[in-house]
C-alpha cells in the first residue's frame, strides 16, 4: 500500500508522467520480482538485522550506519544490540564496519565487496529481493546468478535456500528453477527471510524514512489549514478591488 | 492625567525621530513606497504571474538551506560523498535540509520555466520590457551554471560522470578545446581540485551573481511596470492622483495573493520533500547513491531533467562541435526573442493563430526533447530528437515571418477584470 | 453596518493568518537551529571514555582526553588526603565546601571525589582555560612555606589544593571542574557517565 502511495505521490508531486528513471537504470537481465517490504514493520527489520549480521556483515560493511541508531529505530536496547547483533568489540557508537582486510578481499572475490549502506537506494529493493533469490548452480557446477550473471558473490544463503538449477524450455528460454538440494527453509520461509534482509537494507539506506513521512503528514496538514486561512484573507482584501 | 499625555507623545516622537533620522540618510521610506506600497500592478494578473515571486522564494530557500549544508559538507574528493551521508544521518534534521536543497534545485527550474513560459504567453519580453527579459535570461544562464556546479558536490557517480560529459563539451572547440578543458578541471581528470573550485563557485561566486542579477531584474521591471494577461499598458490610463486606474498596490493586494501562491507551492514542495524526495529518480538520481568512481562509467549517463532538452539537442547532430554549437544556440536564441517577434500585440488572448500554433508546437518540442534527453540517442529516439530540434529552432527562425503575417484581434482599452 | 462586520472579519482573518504564519516560520526555524546540536558523530566521539587505574601508582597522575578537554586522574596518598583538612589549607580556600563550583552532586565533598583515593578533574583552569601544573611538593621556594601540594596555573598564577579547590586571592573564580564519572569496577573509571547514587 505505502509503496504505491509513494510512487503515486512521486508522479503527482512532480507532475512528471513518464516512467521513473529508477526502473531504467542498471538494467538487470530478468524481470524483477516485487519485494513488497514494509520499513514500518519493526519485527521484520529485527529479523533482517539478525540475518544481515549472520550472513552479510562478514564481507559487506554498512559504514554509514551506527549501531546505536539501529538500537533506537529497531526498538532494541543497546545491550540487546551489543549482545545479539555485534560480534566485534566495537563501541555502540561505531558504524557497521567489517574486519576483513581489503587485500584479502581482492584475492578471494577479485574485488572489495561493496559497502551496503546505500545499496537499496542505488539498486532498488526489487533488485535485491530478486538477486538474493536467483542464485543457481550452472552446468559447470559453479554458482551463478540470474540478475547479475557471473557475480563474484557466492551464494552465502545456500544453507537456508538449498541449491537450485536453472530450467530451460525447448527454445532455450529460462523458465525457472528446480531444486537439487533442500535447504533448512521452505521456499516461502526463504522468501520471507530475503524480504526481511531487503527490508533491513531499505531501512539502512535511509533510516529516517518512516519519521520523514510522519513529519510530512503533519506539515501538509498545517499547510492546508494555512492555505484556507490565507485564501480567505486574500479574498477579503481583494473585495476592495472593483 | 495631564502628566502622562506628554509622556506618550514623546514616545511616539522617538520612533518618528528615528524614522526621520534614517530617511534623511537612507531612502528607506522611498524604497518601500516605490517597490512595495506604491508599486502598481494590474488587478487582473492571473496565476501565471505568481511564478516570479515563487522564483524569488525558491532562491531564498536555496540560500538558507545551502548555508546550512555548507556547515557540514566537505568539498574534498575523499570526504564529499561521506559528508553528504553524514548530513543525511548524523546531523539532526540534516536529511530535511538536504532534501529541501535537492528538491529546491528542481523546483527552481520548474518555477523559472513556467515564469519564462508566462512571458511567451503574454509577450512580457516585448517593448518596453526587453531589458527585463535579457536580465532574466542572464539569471537563467547563471542558474544553469549554479545547478551544474551544485550537482557535482555530492560526488556520486552521476555527479562525476555528468560533470565529465559537460566539461568535455568545451573540448569540442577547435584549437583551444583541450587546454581549456584542462584549465577548467585544473587537472588531467575531474579530481579533488575540480571539486574544490566548483564548490567555491557554487557557494560564493554564482549566488552573488544571481542575487545581483535578480536585483537588476526587479529594478528594471519596476521601472517599466509589470505586464498583464491583456497586454494593456496600465500606465497609459491614470487617475487624477497619477495612479493607473487598472493597477492595485503591490502591497497589500499582490502580496497577500502571493502568500496564497507560496502556500500552494509549499504544499507541492513538501509532498516531494517528505514523501518522494528522489521523485522517482528525477530529482535525486539513482546512480548518484554510488560514490564517484573514475574507473567505472554508469550504464546510463544523462544530466538532471532540467538540462535534458538542451542535452537532447546536443545529441541531435552526429558531430561533436556541431552539437555543442547547436546546444549553445538553443539557449542563446532566446535572448533575441524581443526582436524576432514582429507582432505589436503582446497577449496570446488577442494574437493570431500563427503565433498560437507556433507556441504550442514549441512547448511540445521542449517537453518532448526533455524526455528524449533521458533516452538513448539511437534509432527512433534519434530521429524524434532531430525532428523536434528542427521544430524548436523553427519557432525562432521563422518568427519574424509568421508574426508579421498575424492578424491580431483588437486589444481593449482597459484590462478585463471581473471582481 | 456591513462595512463594520466586513472590517472585523478582515481584521480577524489578517491576525489569524499572521499568527499562523509566524508559527509556521517557527516550525521551519526549528530544524535549522536543531542542526547545530552535536551530531551523532560528535556524540560518538564524545562518548564516555574508560580509564584503567589499576597501574596508576600512588601519588601519580594520568591525563586522558574526553570531549576535547584533558581529564586528570590523581591517585592520592594518605598524606595527600590529610592535607585537605589542614587549617592552613582550608582557611586559605575561596570555596572549601564547593558551593559555587561545578561538580556532580556525588563529588561535592571534602575530597571532591567518589572514592577518596581517586581525584578526577577537568585539567583546565577555571580562570581562562590554561592547563595548571602539578606541584605536589610541600613548601617549595616559589610557592611559599604554607604550600601543602596542589595545582598551579602558570598563566596567571591561580593555585588549587589537592582536591582542585581554589585558593582565595587568585584570578580563578571557582574550584577545578569535576566531570561526571563512575566506577565500572574497582580499577576502571568511566568518564562521561554519572555515578548512580
Amino acid at each position: 500500500m505505502h509503496e504505491l502511495t509513494r510512487k503515486l505521490l512521486a508522479v503527482v508531486a512532480t507532475g512528471v508522467l513518464l516512467t521513473p528513471v529508477a526502473s531504467l537504470a542498471a538494467g538487470p537481465s530478468i524481470p524483477l520480482d516485487r519485494a513488497n517490504n514494509d520499513v514500518r514493520n519493526v519485527a521484520s527489520l529485527q529479523r533482517g538485522a539478525q540475518l544481515y549480521m549472520n550472513f552479510c556483515l562478514g564481507c559487506h560493511s554498512a559504514q554509514f550506519m551506527r549501531w546505536n541508531r539501529i538500537a533506537q529505530d529497531l526498538q532494541l536496547t543497546e545491550e540487546q544490540v551489543m549482545n545479539n547483533l555485534m560480534f566485534t568489540g566495537d563501541s555502540i557508537h561505531d558504524t557497521m564496519q567489517i574486519a576483513m582486510p581489503g587485500a584479502d578481499a581482492e584475492v578471494w572475490f577479485g574485488k572489495m565487496p561493496p559497502d551496503l549502506s546505500l545499496i537499496s537506494r542505488s539498486r532498488g529493493t526489487d533488485y535485491l529481493y530478486t538477486f538474493l533469490r536467483t542464485f543457481y548452480v550452472d552446468d559447470n557446477g559453479n554458482s551463478n546468478n540470474k540478475v547479475l550473471e557471473m557475480t563474484s558473490m557466492p551464494h552465502v544463503l545456500w544453507e537456508l535456500q538449498g541449491l537450485q538449477r536453472a530450467a530451460y524450455d525447448e527454445n532455450g528460454d529460462w523458465t525457472g528453477f528446480e531444486q537439487i538440494r533442500a535447504g533448512s527453509m521452505s521456499p516461502e520461509e526463504y522468501d520471507r527471510a530475503v524480504r526481511d534482509i531487503v527490508n533491513f537494507l531499505d531501512y539502512v539506506g535511509e533510516p529516517i524514512q518512516v519519521e520523514r513521512r510522519r513529519i510530512g503528514t503533519m506539515v501538509i496538514a498545517f499547510l492546508l489549514v494555512f492555505l484556507v486561512l490565507s485564501w480567505l484573507f486574500k479574498r477579503e482584501v481583494w473585495r476592495d478591488v472593483k | 492625567m495631564s502628566a502622562t499625555q506628554p509622556e506618550v507623545s514623546r514616545k511616539l516622537g522617538a520612533a518618528g525621530r528615528l524614522n526621520e533620522w534614517v530617511n534623511a540618510r537612507f531612502p528607506l521610506q522611498k524604497l518601500l513606497a516605490e517597490h512595495i506600497t506604491e508599486y502598481y500592478a494590474s488587478k487582473n494578473l492571473n496565476f501565471w504571474y505568481g511564478f516570479g515571486v515563487l522564483s524569488m522564494f525558491v532562491l531564498v530557500i536555496m540560500i538558507v538551506s545551502g548555508i546550512f549544508l555548507t556547515m557540514s559538507y566537505k568539498p574534498s574528493a575523499t570526504e564529499a560523498f561521506a559528508s553528504v551521508e553524514y548530513i543525511m544521518r548524523d546531523v539532526e534534521y540534516g536529511w530535511l535540509i538536504r532534501y529541501i536543497h535537492s528538491t529546491g534545485a528542481s523546483a527552481f527550474f520548474i518555477v523559472v520555466y513556467l515564469h519564462m513560459f508566462r512571458a511567451l504567453l503574454y509577450g512580457s519580453y516585448k517593448k518596453p520590457r526587453e531589458l527585463v527579459w535579457i536580465l532574466g535570461m542572464l539569471i537563467y544562464l547563471a542558474l544553469m551554471a549554479e545547478a551544474f556546479f551544485g550537482y557535482m558536490l555530492p560526488w556520486g557517480q552521476m555527479s562525476y560522470w555528468g560533470a565529465q560529459v559537460i566539461i568535455s563539451l568545451f573540448g569540442a572547440l577547435p584549437l583551444i578545446g583541450e587546454p581549456l578543458v584542462e584549465w577548467i578541471r585544473g587537472d588531467f581528470f575531474i579530481s579533488d581540485i575540480t571539486l574544490n573550485r566548483f564548490f567555491a563557485l557554487h557557494v560564493i561566486a554564482l549566488p552573488l551573481v544571481l542575487v545581483f542579477l535578480v536585483v537588476l531584474h526587479i529594478i528594471a521591471l519596476h521601472e517599466v511596470g509589470s505586464s498583464n494577461p491583456d497586454g494593456v499598458e496600465i500606465k497609459e490610463n491614470k487617475d487624477a492622483r497619477g495612479i493607473p486606474v487598472d493597477g492595485v498596490a503591490f502591497h497589500p493586494y499582490h502580496t497577500y495573493k502571493d502568500v496564497v501562491y507560496i502556500t500552494i507551492f509549499l504544499i507541492l514542495f513538501s509532498l516531494v520533500v517528505f514523501f518522494a524526495p528522489t521523485a522517482g529518480g528525477y530529482f535525486l538520481e539513482t546512480a548518484n547513491f554510488d560514490p564517484a568512481d573514475p574507473l567505472v562509467t554508469p550504464e546510463k549517463i544523462h544530466p538532471v531533467w532540467y538540462f535534458t532538452p538542451f542535452y537532447a539537442i546536443l545529441r541531435a547532430v552526429p558531430d561533436k562541435l556541431g552539437g555543442v554549437i547547436l546546444m549553445g544556440a538553443a539557449v542563446m536564441v532566446l535572448f533575441f526573442l524581443p526582436w524576432l517577434d514582429r507582432c505589436k500585440v503582446k497577449s496570446i488572448r488577442y494574437r493570431g493563430w500563427q503565433y498560437k500554433t507556433a507556441l504550442g508546437l514549441f512547448t511540445v518540442s521542449f517537453v518532448v526533447l526533455g524526455w528524449l534527453g533521458l533516452m538513448p540517442a539511437t534509432g527512433f529516439y534519434l530521429l524524434l530528437t532531430q525532428i523536434f530540434t528542427i521544430i524548436y529552432f523553427a519557432f525562432f527562425l521563422f518568427m519574424p515571418i509568421y508574426t508579421s503575417m498575424e492578424k491580431p484581434k483588437p486589444v481593449p482599452e482597459r484590462v478585463v477584470y471581473h471582481a | 453596518m456591513t462595512d463594520d462586520t466586513d472590517n472585523r472579519r478582515r481584521h480577524f482573518l489578517g491576525v489569524a493568518t499572521g499568527v499562523m504564519g509566524l508559527v509556521g516560520v517557527g516550525f521551519v526555524a526549528y530544524p535549522f537551529l536543531a542542526s547545530w546540536r552535536p551530531s551523532a558523530r560528535a556524540m560518538a566521539l564524545g562518548a564516555p571514555v574508560e580509564i584503567d587505574v589499576s597501574r596508576l601508582e600512588i601519588g601519580g597522575l594520568i591525563k586522558v582526553e574526553w570531549r576535547g578537554t584533558p581529564v586528570w586522574v590523581l591517585r592520592r596518598s594518605q598524606d595527600m588526603l590529610e592535607t585537605l583538612t589542614l587549617p592552613e589549607v582550608v582557611n586559605g580556600l575561596r570555596d572549601p565546601e564547593s558551593r559555587q563550583s561545578e561538580q556532580p552532586e556525588y563529588a561535592r565533598n571534602t575530597h571532591r571525589s567518589v572514592r577518596e583515593e581517586f581525584l578526577v578533574l577537568i585539567g583546565s583552569c577555571t580562570h581562562l582555560g590554561c592547563a595548571p601544573l602539578e606541584r605536589f611538593e610541600v613548601a617549595p621556594a616559589d610557592l611559599g612555606p604554607d604550600w601543602r601540594g596542589g595545582f598551579f596555573c602558570p598563566c596567571h598564577g591561580s593555585t588549587f589544593d589537592l582536591a582542585g579547590r581554589v585558593y582565595a586571592g587568585v584570578p580563578a573564580p571557582t574550584n577545578l571542574v569535576v566531570p561526571p564519572y563512575t566506577f565500572r569496577d574497582d580499577n576502571t573509571i568511566v568518564v562521561g557517565l554519572d555515578t548512580e547514587v
